[in-house]
């Protein structure tokens, strides 16, 4: 029996798996439209390469991904193209993003598609193949697959079977179901990470997943390890810490310390595309909550959410919104026409019964369950005092960038403080302060070298000028008289021009001093977050604002 | 809440301080016991005069009365000034106390979650250094002595400072026993005589140390409810009975036993519902353990060496001027971190 070690803090929400868990997993019919947004996955949006009216096949590809840290798209069923246009996506911005449209034509039509010898090819192709096979992380981040394992070997392949948000089942069934299939991806990801030993962690909530991984890893030496049922045992450096008892260095990424961590859905994935050529259309979804029938769908990528409730016999009366994701980190979206994406594993219908409003917030009482409960050995209340207060550099040096945002505080605080809100609104300010500085850097260098430029210009005309004066004055006949003066003589630096050089100079000083730490060397993950906490800072800043019963500032 | 989490545990700040306020029951029943029932006459009028005061002050300050008023923790600090102060004090104390606490300690400070010095002990500091005489009319145990009042009378001396024919106030109260030790040690009296008076008990005074073992029992509850961690009450106990210990032990005829100290006074309410108040405590483990130590060291030299009778309060309200320090220089290792210090 392996040790296993122990993260600090986690909570025991009411799980809500039995709503859905206990249905087989059924497929989603085919829907009237997709909706596929280009930005799926972190990283750079992937480009289009079809336009309205084209007709496309199933598991043809869309659009390419655009770089290396991208992925690829492809069409989830034969059909017609009917727009590349900006539509709403499931975002917390609610800001409308780039999508393909298109129509589905009923017949289902494949496109040429054939398995991948992986083992003949080098690991760098199949790693291309892997981009363009649209794999991303599945787990939620829906980050590119090929990206994480470009520097193997590890020593430890970590499979995350864990699934400790409430309500979300997705891979609990997928492993009851397909667990033959998912070991054959993990067969893939061991080809490319070469690991030492391959874990999967299965949260001990999930008894017959464990028993049907066990089954289907008998004898390949993947072991399926049980773990506590602890929310947020499920993030990747929490799983990671359980496992191996590494910590993930704060602002790195679990290869720095020699182990890679997949979703079991991703390897799932990795299968499908793999060993029979289907590129990544669709995916796993728990519809849950206020519906009839709560039950997991394989619903294709692009398909409206409300689509997908109707599958589960509807939303019942008194609904209000989704949730995409689960009930601590999700997104709340309230159109319908949203549809699923890759990252989106749970929709969860609202109602005010399941999710009752949280009362009025009251002053933080420093009771300190919010540090007792963070996963990141955070002191969540000294954040949100600094947050609050709008003392930046203070809530950085509180490792404010090292919050995963996992909720956990906000959910047993007595004061109902919306303490990840605060979160997110100190980390946006911080970024935009960053972004400012860097354009005021820029602008400065702009006009340094401007000033530079100018000087220079001026030195080399006052030069050239005295040279043709000098070979006036040595050929004889020259006439020129001596009295005129070097129109263009060389500017000797004003003392005005040396006072700005200097206050220039002691502002870069005064500037590098304060310069924030922890906003280098961000991961793309964290850019990504950066754009999207951006969009939505102003909201944030206005919720937090109104939220607590004491106005902030007397 | 458009806004992740969107769920949250049923948890609500006046249901801690309610739950304090439950496991404060055990120790006032047995002080009900021992000492009669003019404390609960004491704790209705510092429940009025808290929650008057909170209601008025919110008002002053335009803060939503109604959220406040049911967050309990006025009633916590009204019932904590009442057990630390004679119940046979005049009615007008616990009233100038309560209020005090309430009013300067507690909203002159910003209210609720921003008194950085414990409203209650600040009540009590008040009150000791403005009414010293009166602060001594601790009651007499039930059944010790003949001269024992009856509620009536109680609430006759309590309201008109009026005692029954005559009855003098020596004769119906009593210095305590942490008062008493310090005179009579003073008076060059050995520690062994000194315990044979009839006011002491098995460990520490007779009832004051059967209330203690209420407050312990509530206390114990309080940490299997996960209200408090044990942090506080550890260090603090663990101090005062180090400190103690080592006096003890060099000088035994001076000097009491451990076990005494951290019985007697208000060592065990201090424990687990003083000093284990979040707003004007530490925040970080090692923080709750610095601050409680020091104040059981604190304690036990104003006991001692101080000129007040316990040292309880002292302790607090000077360790609670160190809680940012202590804060700042506690922060735990953070999760990918090497170090705590690594900021």
């Amino acid at each position: 029996m392996r040790s296993l070690h122990r993260f600090h803090g986690g909570v025991h929400p009411p799980e809500h798996k039995l709503e859905s868990s206990e249905r087989p997993s059924a497929r989603a019919p085919l829907p009237k439209l997709l909706a596929l947004p280009l930005q799926q996955h972190i990283g750079a949006k992937a480009k289009a390469l079809v336009q309205a009216g084209d007709k496309v096949l199933k598991g043809q590809l869309l659009a390419r991904a655009e770089g290396n840290l991208s992925a690829a798209l492809h069409a989830p069923t034969s059909g017609t193209v009917l727009s590349v246009e900006a539509r709403p996506v499931p975002h917390p911005s609610g800001l409308a993003d780039l999508c393909i449209t298109m129509a589905p034509d009923g017949e289902d039509r494949w496109a040429e598609h054939a398995p991948i010898d992986y083992y003949s090819i080098p690991k760098d192709a199949l790693l291309a193949k892997l981009r363009d096979g649209g794999i991303v992380g599945l787990g939620g981040a829906t980050f590119p697959t090929h990206v994480k394992y470009a520097s193997a070997p590890v020593n430890t392949l970590v499979l995350n079977g864990a699934e400790c948000e409430p309500w979300i089942t997705t891979d609990d069934r997928l492993m009851r179901e397909r667990a033959a299939e998912i070991v054959q991806g993990i067969e893939i990801l061991r080809h490319l990470a070469s690991p030492g030993e391959t874990l999967i962690g299965i949260e001990d909530n999930k008894p017959q997943a464990i028993a049907a991984m066990r089954q289907a890893c008998a004898g390949t030496g993947i072991e399926v390890v049980t773990v506590p049922t602890l929310y947020p045992t499920g993030g990747e450096k929490q799983l990671v810490r359980i496992l191996t008892g590494k910590e993930v260095p704060s602002g790195g990424r679990p290869f720095s310390i020699g182990v890679a961590c997949s979703n079991v859905a991703t390897a799932y994935a990795m299968h499908r595309l793999v060993n029979h050529g289907e590129p990544m259309l669709s995916r796993l979804v728990t519809v849950t909550g206020n519906v009839k029938t709560p039950q997991n769908f394989e619903v294709l990528l692009g398909t409206p959410i409300a689509d997908l409730v109707q599958c589960a016999g509807g939303a019942l009366s008194g609904s209000s919104g989704y949730i995409l994701g689960g009930p601590m980190m999700g997104l709340h979206v309230g159109d319908g026409q949203l549809p699923v994406v890759k990252s989106t594993n749970c929709v969860i219908v609202k109602s005010p019964s399941l999710f009752p409003p949280t009362p009025p917030a009251l002053p933080c009482i420093r009771c300190t369950r919010c540090a007792q409960a963070c996963p990141a050995d955070l002191q969540p209340q000294e954040l949100y005092w600094f947050a609050k207060a709008r003392n930046f550099g203070k809530a950085q040096e509180y490792n404010l960038f090292d919050c995963i945002e996992c909720g956990a505080c906000a959910y047993v605080c007595p004061s109902h403080i919306p303490l990840v809100q605060y979160y997110r609104f100190a980390k946006s300010e911080i970024w935009a302060r960053e972004k400012e500085k860097k354009a005021a850097d820029a602008a400065r260098v702009r006009h340094e070298s401007r000033l530079e430029r100018i000087e220079r210009d001026k030195r080399e005309k006052a030069e050239k000028l005295a040279q043709k004066e000098k070979a006036a004055l040595a050929s004889p006949s020259a006439q020129a008289p001596s009295s005129v003066p070097a129109a263009g003589a060389p500017a000797q630096p004003a003392p005005a021009q040396d006072l700005i050089n200097a206050a220039i100079e002691r502002a870069r000083q005064q500037a590098a001093l304060v310069k924030p730490k922890n906003t280098e060397n961000l991961t793309p993950q964290q850019q990504a977050e950066i754009a999207e906490i951006e969009a939505r800072r102003a909201h944030i800043r206005e919720v937090a604002h109104h939220h607590e019963t004491e106005p902030p500032k007397e | 809440m458009l806004s992740s989490p969107f769920i949250s545990k049923n948890d609500s700040v006046g249901r801690i301080m309610l739950t304090v306020l439950l496991a404060l029951l055990p120790g006032l029943a047995l002080y009900v016991w021992y000492y009669g029932p003019a404390i609960l006459v004491s704790l209705a009028l510092a429940s009025i005069t808290a929650l008057a005061t909170e209601a008025a002050m919110l008002k002053l300050r335009k803060r939503p009365i109604r959220p406040f008023l049911s967050d309990n923790s006025a009633l916590l600090t009204a019932w904590l000034l009442a057990l630390s102060i004679p119940s046979l004090a005049p009615w007008w104390m616990i009233v100038v106390g309560t209020a005090f606490a309430i009013a300067v300690a507690k909203h002159l400070y910003g209210g609720l979650g921003n008194n950085p010095f414990n409203p209650a002990m600040v009540g009590y500091a008040v009150l000791i250094i403005s009414f010293p005489s009166q602060m001594t009319h601790w009651l007499t145990p039930l059944g010790m002595g003949a001269n024992t009042l009856s509620f009536a009378d109680q609430m006759a001396f309590i309201f008109g400072g009026h005692l029954p024919g005559d009855l003098t106030l020596d004769a119906v109260t009593t210095a305590t026993p942490l008062d008493t030790l310090k005179t009579q040690l003073h008076l060059d009296r050995p520690v062994g005589d000194i315990f044979a008076m009839p006011i002491y008990g098995h460990i520490a005074g007779k009832g004051s140390e059967m209330v203690a073992l209420g407050f312990l029992i509530g206390g114990a509850w309080l940490l299997i409810r996960r209200i408090i961690t044990w942090h506080v009450p550890a260090a603090f106990l663990g101090a005062l009975f180090a400190t103690a210990g080592i006096f003890h032990l060099v000088d035994p005829a001076h000097y009491v036993s451990p076990l005494f100290h951290v019985t007697a006074g208000a060592a065990v309410l201090g424990a687990f519902f003083i000093l284990t108040d979040p707003v004007s405590g530490p925040t970080t483990p090692r923080g709750k353990l610095v601050f409680a130590a020091g104040a059981g060291i604190l304690t036990y030299l104003i006991r001692v060496f101080g000129g007040f009778p316990d040292g309880v309060a002292f302790a607090t309200l000077l360790m609670n001027i160190c809680v940012p320090l202590i804060d700042a220089y506690t922060q735990p290792k953070v999760f990918g971190h090497k170090d705590g210090s690594e900021a």
